[in-house]
């Protein structure tokens, strides 16, 4: 094939330019003592790689087993039904019992409960929608609205110093990504993404659509279940360590088909965390280098992923 | 054989099949004909299990549906697609490789990769073989996907309406691919045909629904006449014998 070696230099280029971003973001600007500094960082650059994987490939998967590249789990409310169940958990049994709960256990625990949650919810919503980007599209954007409400609905009746252990969580911080839960989180992580991996062939065919799914032996309901499980153990680990971001998986998912136009998930699924790494992590190095912290980096994401949502979305209106 | 046994259909309140039993045995070209509504689509999609069976059973040679191996089943009957999504940028190589999947699960070997561009030269692709799907016409896309399911090298070929859209350049050489396979490698081949004098030019035998039932059923001489589309069409369209086939005067 006459692209692969396009995609294996633009892969290579990619992963370049991971490295030199982790390394920016480890190396420059140390003030005091460097192992604190290497520590610190390192942590958060663990998290930040780990979220921005997590949603990387989480998008991937939702937006080829819903047929278009137009959705992402965000879009369609996965982050709100993580911070939804958060809240849930707070209102039945009281911020003080919530705080004493080991944090691990919560987070995966409430991985678990999204997974549940995310089939029963978005199983229909996609076996209903199908093959109609519009409808699902909508239905996506109340479905996210419908979230928040209940959720900021659940805030308001609790006691305020009870909203505040969930207030943190609601809100998108790149900057303050919950280091302590990185282990958990990697761990998790490392499950959905040994799946999706495993699943490589399989979303290529399935990517073609249901019928040229169903004649190639691959039955699309099962592969659909299957990578909903995979995203929301993903969604999970992504909202808990920087909170619920709208789209910046739409943004690397977008960018990673313009720079390797290929339908091999083979190669998308590691380029697209690599892309992630790159956004986040030399985004992250520039507002906290460069700007000194003056504008949250999730601000300048979602601004930029807004903007290629509304790109896409005029697009697909005009075919 | 493909063997349909009482097969019933129902969507909401309507009927769409009712106690349909059919034979199809191996060989040939067979062709689903019947006015709008009666039901031909559903039964392709049953035999494709593109829907689940409400009632009734199918079965492919020793194979029932809903309870065999996919994956198997996809090595013994493909189902020619209309279209994939336009966002996956497949060239038509990609698009024919897709064909062997079942075969080799992901995992192309130099033999399988071989298959793939005999058929695009076979199937006169072998120009377009990098350009991307979008980028072809209508007919050239159709011969693709007829490259795609002849490299799956399965006993049986569905087709819904394939020749939709397609010039009259287009639908006839189609049909007579869908014969050659027919004739030289012995598949068999299942088509919705929605224009009964394609059915009586390249089918050996034609299968005529009306209401969900099967009311008309054999070779294309035999099938085809006035009383039949009086009958089943409710219009009186004279049919004349030429060169031995039915043809219907539109």
């Amino acid at each position: 094939m006459a692209g692969g070696r396009m995609l294996r230099n633009r892969m290579l280029l990619l992963a370049l330019a991971l490295l030199a971003c982790c390394l920016a973001y480890l190396f420059t600007g140390v003030k005091g003592s460097w192992e604190f500094a290497l520590m610190f960082r390192g942590q958060k650059l663990a998290a930040l790689l780990l979220a921005g994987t997590a949603q990387a490939v989480a998008a991937v998967l939702f937006q080829t087993i819903t047929g278009n590249r137009l959705l992402t789990p965000s879009i369609m409310g996965f982050d709100a039904l993580y911070i939804l169940l958060l809240s849930g958990m707070v209102f039945a049994m009281g911020a003080q019992q919530f705080l004493l709960l080991d944090r691990q256990w919560v987070m995966a625990g409430s991985a678990v409960l999204m997974c549940g949650a995310a089939l029963a919810l978005f199983g229909a919503v996609l076996r209903a929608g199908r093959g109609d980007l519009m409808r699902m599209v909508l239905t996506g954007v109340v479905l996210a609205v419908m979230l928040r409400s209940i959720t900021s609905f659940l805030q308001r009746v609790i006691d305020p110093n009870e909203y505040a252990v969930v207030q943190a969580a609601s809100y998108a911080r790149f900057s303050r990504a919950e280091t302590d839960l990185v282990a958990i989180a990697a761990l998790l992580c490392l499950v959905a993404l040994l799946a999706a991996w495993r699943m490589r062939f399989r979303l290529d065919v399935l990517a073609l659509g249901p019928v040229a799914a169903v004649s190639l032996g691959e039955d699309p309901q099962r592969g659909q279940w299957q990578a909903l499980l995979v995203i929301s153990l993903l969604v999970s680990v992504s909202t808990a360590l920087v909170g619920p971001v709208a789209f910046f998986g739409l943004l690397v998912t977008a960018l990673t088909y313009l720079v390797l136009p290929t339908h091999r998930h083979a190669v998308l699924l590691p380029a697209c965390a690599m892309m992630a790494g790159v956004v986040l992590t030399g985004g992250q190095w520039v507002m906290e280098r460069v700007m000194h912290l003056s504008t949250p980096l999730s601000v300048v994401v979602e601004f930029l992923g807004g903007l290629v949502f509304l790109a896409l979305l005029l697009k697909g209106l005009k075919q | 054989m493909i063997e349909i046994q009482s097969v019933s259909h129902r969507i909401g309140q309507a009927q769409i099949l009712t106690d349909v039993s059919l034979r199809l045995e191996r060989g040939g070209v067979i062709a689903l004909a019947g006015p709008n509504g009666a039901g031909k689509s559903t039964l392709l999609s049953l035999i494709a299990r593109l829907q689940p069976l409400q009632q009734g059973q199918i079965r492919v040679d020793d194979m029932q549906l809903g309870q065999c191996d996919d994956r198997a089943l996809a090595r013994k009957l493909a189902i020619l697609p209309q279209q994939v999504n336009a966002s996956s940028r497949l060239t038509v190589r990609d698009l024919v490789g897709f064909g062997r999947y079942p075969h080799h699960r992901g995992r192309p070997t130099a033999g399988d990769r071989a298959r793939v561009e005999a058929a695009l030269a076979q199937f006169d692709l072998g120009p377009l073989a990098d350009r991307q799907l979008e980028t072809l016409s209508g007919g050239q896309r159709q011969r693709a996907f007829v490259a795609m399911s002849y490299v799956q090298d399965t006993d049986f070929l569905l087709l819904d309406e394939p020749l939709n859209n397609l010039d009259l350049a287009a639908a006839r050489s189609l049909m007579a691919q869908l014969r050659q396979l027919a004739d030289d490698q012995g598949r068999t081949v299942v088509i919705v045909l929605h224009d009964i004098n394609y059915a009586t030019a390249y089918a050996d035998r034609i299968v005529v629904l009306k209401g969900g039932r099967v009311v008309a059923d054999g070779a294309p001489a035999e099938t085809v006449t006035a009383a039949m589309l009086e009958q089943v069409f409710g219009t009186a369209a004279p049919v004349h014998s030429v060169g031995g086939r039915p043809v219907v005067l539109v």
